[in-house]
């Protein structure tokens, strides 16, 4: 295994220079966007991320999807589902917010306990509401601006902001980081891949019929969401709305 | 005598107005409040989606149809048409309008019908509704629970004469209008608003043309 896993790092290297050495460029007669001033590189790593996807990690999804059942899938999403929450409360106490880090820790103890290690759900039908936050969304409720958009090789969509989270949130990521056997540590972190995957198997393909441009589309849509989920704050505050200017007014 | 006779109509007309509304409960959602429509038609499409076992076997044009029916009347396709085209809608014509206008319904209907297809015993939570009763517009907000992580769905609305309709929604915190304005203008500053019509009607060729994922 752990053979398997040099030999593949040691591939993905020599793929992410071939990639460097490679620009992709920006369609034709399309404006810059002001979000995106690294947009060549940008779509050079997503065209990489993209046959990453279609040849190693898409055909993986769907062996998965194969040979288990849906209730195991679901059991090994809930798993990590709630091992997330023990971040998503630490993260909504340091974006100020106690009231809902309690509601997460309640979670992870309902569901750990009583949910048979995170297996089962119990806390959401129990009323207990789910959230999602990470250490991006952290520094954005904090005032750092996101800064330019950038597409991260394995990762997506990001931005320099979220670069910066996402080195926070494996940093402090003990299945990721800190479980001394190495073997167990990597077969976890390939299979919560494989998990993340999954949970966006459909939506995938419909997202390929939606888009007319598929990277900044999701580029757009990265940008969108993100805002949108730092700004959203609690649920009795108002959200903000896009103003679209109408042409007819 | 002739009071009997206004009891009878009282009760002819009270009988009529009972079995009329009835009616029209059973074809039309209440569209008198923007949270209560969007209810309705969450409901009945979900209870149709549920009892379908071909639309969950992934039947597109089934899925299709039960989306012409039930959703689409309480959209205003052309506002949202018109958002998502911005300044460009005014250099289009009437012509390459309405094309838009028909093509980018197709393009969503398309995409709306693939997310319905996926739908299994999920719940639809409402948030509280923020308005004042004289809101010419109004966001009502949902999360829908179920498998996976809990997605957020809201809705905009706009009262018009018809009542309320729905011009843009927005998907786990993206707005569908302003995710297609850079799509739109781009395509238009490649080739053209013809060009964004062809695009668009060759996708939706294409799409038609697919098998379904999930079957």
């Amino acid at each position: 295994m752990f053979s398997i896993w040099l030999s593949l790092k040691r591939l993905l290297a020599l793929s992410l220079v071939a990639l460097i050495v490679g620009c992709a460029s920006i369609p034709a007669g399309v404006p810059p966007s002001p979000d995106d001033p690294w947009e060549p590189f940008n779509r050079s790593v997503f065209e990489f991320n993209e046959g990453l996807d279609k040849y190693v990690l898409k055909p993986v999804v769907s062996g998965y999807r194969f040979v288990l059942p849906e209730f195991i899938r679901e059991g090994v999403y809930n798993f990590f589902s709630n091992y997330n929450d023990i971040y998503t409360a630490l993260n909504n106490l340091l974006q100020g917010k106690p009231d809902y880090a309690f509601n997460d820790l309640m979670r992870v103890v309902v569901n750990t306990t009583m949910g048979l290690g995170g297996l089962i759900d119990l806390a959401t039908p129990g009323g207990l509401e789910k959230h999602k936050e990470d250490f991006g969304q952290t520094f954005g409720v904090w005032g750092v601006p996101s800064g330019p958009y950038v597409v991260l090789p394995f990762f997506g969509p990001s931005s320099v902001r979220d670069t910066f989270g996402t080195v926070a949130d494996l940093e402090t990521d003990y299945l990721f980081k800190y479980i001394p056997d190495v073997g167990l540590r990597n077969s976890l972190t390939g299979l919560r891949v494989v998990n993340a995957r999954n949970t966006y198997y459909e939506a995938g393909d419909l997202l390929d019929g939606a888009a007319i441009d598929k990277y900044s589309f999701l580029r757009d849509a990265y940008i969108q969401r993100r805002k949108y989920q730092i700004n959203e704050g609690r649920d009795d505050e108002e959200p903000q709305m896009p103003a679209y200017e109408n042409p007819y007014e | 005598m002739k009071y009997t006779l206004t009891i009878r109509q009282w009760f002819a007309f009270l009988f009529c107005t009972l079995f009329m509304s009835a009616i029209a409960c059973a074809q039309a959602p209440d569209q008198s409040t923007p949270d209560g429509l969007i209810k309705s038609v969450v409901s009945d499409v979900m209870s149709s989606v549920k009892s379908d076992p071909e639309i969950q076997k992934g039947n597109i044009p089934k899925i299709v149809d039960l989306v012409e029916k039930k959703i689409v009347p309480y959209t205003d396709m052309r506002r949202t048409t018109e958002m998502a085209m911005g300044p460009n809608w005014k250099k289009a014509t009437p012509e390459q309008q309405a094309q838009l206008v028909a093509e980018f319904k197709n393009l969503l209907i398309r995409t709306y019908s693939g997310a319905l297809s996926q739908l299994r015993d999920q719940t639809v939570q409402f948030k509280q509704l923020r308005a004042a009763p004289d809101d010419q517009e109004v966001t009502v907000r949902t999360v829908v629970l179920g498998h996976g992580d809990p997605v957020p769905l809201d809705y905009r609305l706009e009262k018009t004469s018809n009542g309320w309709k729905v011009y843009d929604m927005n998907i786990m915190g993206v707005w569908l209008v302003e995710a297609y304005r850079n799509q739109f203008s781009n395509q238009i500053s490649q080739n053209g608003i013809d060009g964004l019509v062809k695009f668009l009607q060759d996708r939706n060729k294409q799409l038609a043309s697919a098998k379904p994922s999930n079957s």
